[in-house]
């Protein structure tokens, strides 16, 4: 981090890429500008950044690349707003602002040894896809036990990350289970909503921890699921989103409870959400 | 130790040359903190400002950075000018509302320089409360009228002369330029022991307040409590320790300045997501929030309440909300099973 952490890093946008059919969520590709800024920007996954379009102002988002991926960062961001619109209509080589990276990240040294399972719905792929990545990466593959991702959308087309998915299918390490919500045409892998695919599968408990990322209707079916598989609240893990200003626990817009959602978060336990107010 | 207001109007106007003077003035609205050049300028007898002096360290509105955009690449600049300042005049539960704030701007993890800049070159001469108004209730808090807590240097008000008292090394090397200080007479003595013995006559009991709030999110207190409030945010605008803010973007053609401005936790866009969810989406849920920062959450993470008794915002409401029954009513309330 910066002496001043309200000042942004300039990042380049190198690739702006229409993610999905509805066109609605873009993947910007950001390349530092030097290897000073690369070295102050040490992330894990699970964290965030706030990105500057200059001209319409800053905006928290998940980080979906994992820091084995050197050189970039990667943000996949769905146009709802002011500062989202202004990115999806950026010509490549703008150069934007970044300031993070921020919050915490999924707890990797608890993973460590154990199975585990990623869940998640919709665009709440991102910072999943960074755990999965990060995870998979031959410095660490050796770290964990079985990968699971079970990941669901709408329809095909409104799946993230096309390309890496199809890879995933053929890779003996980690074990990939896609699912839409109804069927479609060419479509031969899973269909049903996430919490009944998650029951489907069934994933063991045992020396596993679970991270569930995605609407909160998906959430709130999903929980019980795995509750019944016997995962304990302490071994689902979950990422929040809030409106935020700042990003460093000031502005106070982000808590919940005692918490804010910026700093002491977005990453926290199913245990850890229940001693909180249901305020979120 | 005292100084004659005589002396002290002297040391004060040679401070001019060196500082920004900041002291109590009367204006159109009452009573102000703004820049002085002398002495004779500065209001003596008045209770409070109408907003908080807090504005000095964390202004209404503040430049962060400047950006300048050409074709594809841009330019940030980023700096931050701050005069030596003397806070004169700052009543002791202003002081401490500071001291809180220096809580929210430096936490476990992140300092903000632009409040920290300011705050490391200011002096506080806080001076002692010789009367107090109905809605003071800092007595509540451990703190009083005549409290130097948060003070660099800390004056009482003997009519022609003042009670000097030295807090901090900052105030130290400040009150070096007082001469002529001199020892208390008898009766002058025993006005000083009668103003530092003050309370204020209103006072609510906060001693049961954070853990009874532990146990009442979902209670149905909240429910009508804050039925007639109209959300106009005067009282965290006049808070000294309300801190919340937001950051917007002000931008001509292809320059545009990034600035924060103050925010509240009353305003209904505050927690709006993008996605249109909105977690405190009613009156309710916000009145709980201010309540719960301020008395339960806050505690929680600073071991203090955020609350110095000033009575600003039972001045302002315009529909008399009285924080002191909010409180009162929750200390009352009876608990539901959550």
């Amino acid at each position: 981090m910066q002496l001043n952490p309200y000042i942004p890093i300039t990042m380049k946008l190198v690739k702006n890429l229409v993610e999905t059919e509805d066109k609605l969520i873009n993947t910007f590709t950001l390349e530092f500008l030097n290897q000073q800024d690369e070295e102050n920007f040490k992330y894990m996954p699970g964290q965030f950044a706030e990105l500057s379009a200059y001209g319409h102002g800053e905006a928290p988002f998940g980080i979906a690349t994992s820091p084995t991926e050197p050189g970039i960062l990667k943000f996949s961001v769905a146009k709802v707003g002011c500062v989202s619109n202004a990115l999806h209509l950026m010509e490549e080589g703008t150069m934007v602002g970044v300031r993070g990276p921020m919050g915490n990240y999924y707890p990797l040294e608890k993973f460590k040894g154990k199975n585990v399972v990623i869940i998640g719905g919709g665009f709440a792929f991102t910072t999943l896809r960074s755990l999965a990545k990060y995870m998979l990466d031959d410095k660490h593959r050796g770290d964990y036990g079985d990968i699971t991702v079970i990941y669901g959308a709408r329809n095909p087309g409104l799946l993230l990350y096309k390309e890496e998915l199809a890879e995933w299918e053929n890779n003996p390490n980690i074990n990939l289970i896609t699912t839409i919500d109804r069927p479609a045409e060419g479509w031969t892998k899973h269909v049903g909503f996430i919490p009944s695919i998650t029951e489907q599968i069934a994933p063991s408990s045992v020396d596993t921890y679970a991270v569930v990322c995605g609407p909160p209707a998906m959430i709130k079916f999903t929980l019980p699921v795995l509750e019944k598989l016997n995962f304990t609240p302490e071994s689902i893990y979950t990422s929040l989103e809030m409106r935020m200003k700042c990003g460093l626990g000031i502005c106070g817009r982000c808590n919940i409870g005692t918490e804010y959602v910026c700093k002491d978060g977005p990453v926290f336990s199913m245990a850890q959400l229940k001693e909180l107010p249901n305020e979120y | 130790m005292k100084i004659s207001k005589e002396k002290f109007g002297q040391a004060f106007d040679a401070l001019v040359a060196e500082y920004q003077i900041i002291a109590p003035v009367s204006d159109a609205n009452g009573i102000a903190f703004k820049g002085v050049k002398s002495f004779s300028e500065v209001k003596q007898d008045y209770l409070n400002s109408k907003l908080p002096p807090k504005a000095f360290f964390f202004p209404q509105h503040e430049k962060l950075m400047s950006y300048k955009k050409e074709g594809k690449e841009v330019t940030v600049k980023s700096e931050l000018k701050v005069e030596n300042t003397v806070l004169f005049g700052i009543r002791p539960c202003d002081a401490k509302g500071m001291q809180l704030l220096d809580m929210v701007f430096k936490n476990d993890q992140y300092t903000d320089p632009y409040y920290f800049e300011r705050r490391d070159k200011s002096v506080i001469i806080g001076v002692a409360c010789n009367k107090i108004a109905p809605t003071c209730f800092c007595s509540s808090f451990g703190l009083s009228p005549a409290g130097s807590e948060g003070s660099d240097i800390f004056l009482i008000d003997l009519g022609d002369s003042y009670d000097v008292e030295v807090i901090t090394e900052k105030g130290k090397a400040l009150a070096a330029r007082f001469e002529a200080l001199s020892e208390l007479s008898a009766d002058e003595q025993a006005l000083v022991d009668k103003i530092k013995d003050a309370v204020t006559l209103s006072k609510v009991d906060v001693s049961t307040t954070t853990s009874k709030l532990d146990k009442m999110f979902n209670n149905p207190y909240w429910d009508t409590l804050q039925e007639k409030c109209i959300g106009c945010n005067v009282c965290s605008f006049s808070c000294p320790t309300c801190h919340c803010f937001d950051i917007s973007e002000e931008v001509r053609k292809n320059e545009g300045t990034r600035v924060r401005t103050w925010d509240a936790c009353m305003a209904p866009l505050f927690t709006l997501h993008g996605s249109g969810h909105n977690p405190r989406d009613n009156k309710k849920a916000r009145w709980r929030q201010r309540m719960m920062h301020k008395f339960n959450y806050f505690v929680h993470n600073n071991g203090s309440m955020s609350c110095v008794g000033c009575g600003r915002c039972i001045k302002g409401c315009p529909v008399n909300m009285d924080i002191r029954q909010v409180i009162d009513g929750a200390n009352k309330a009876e608990l539901v099973v959550e």
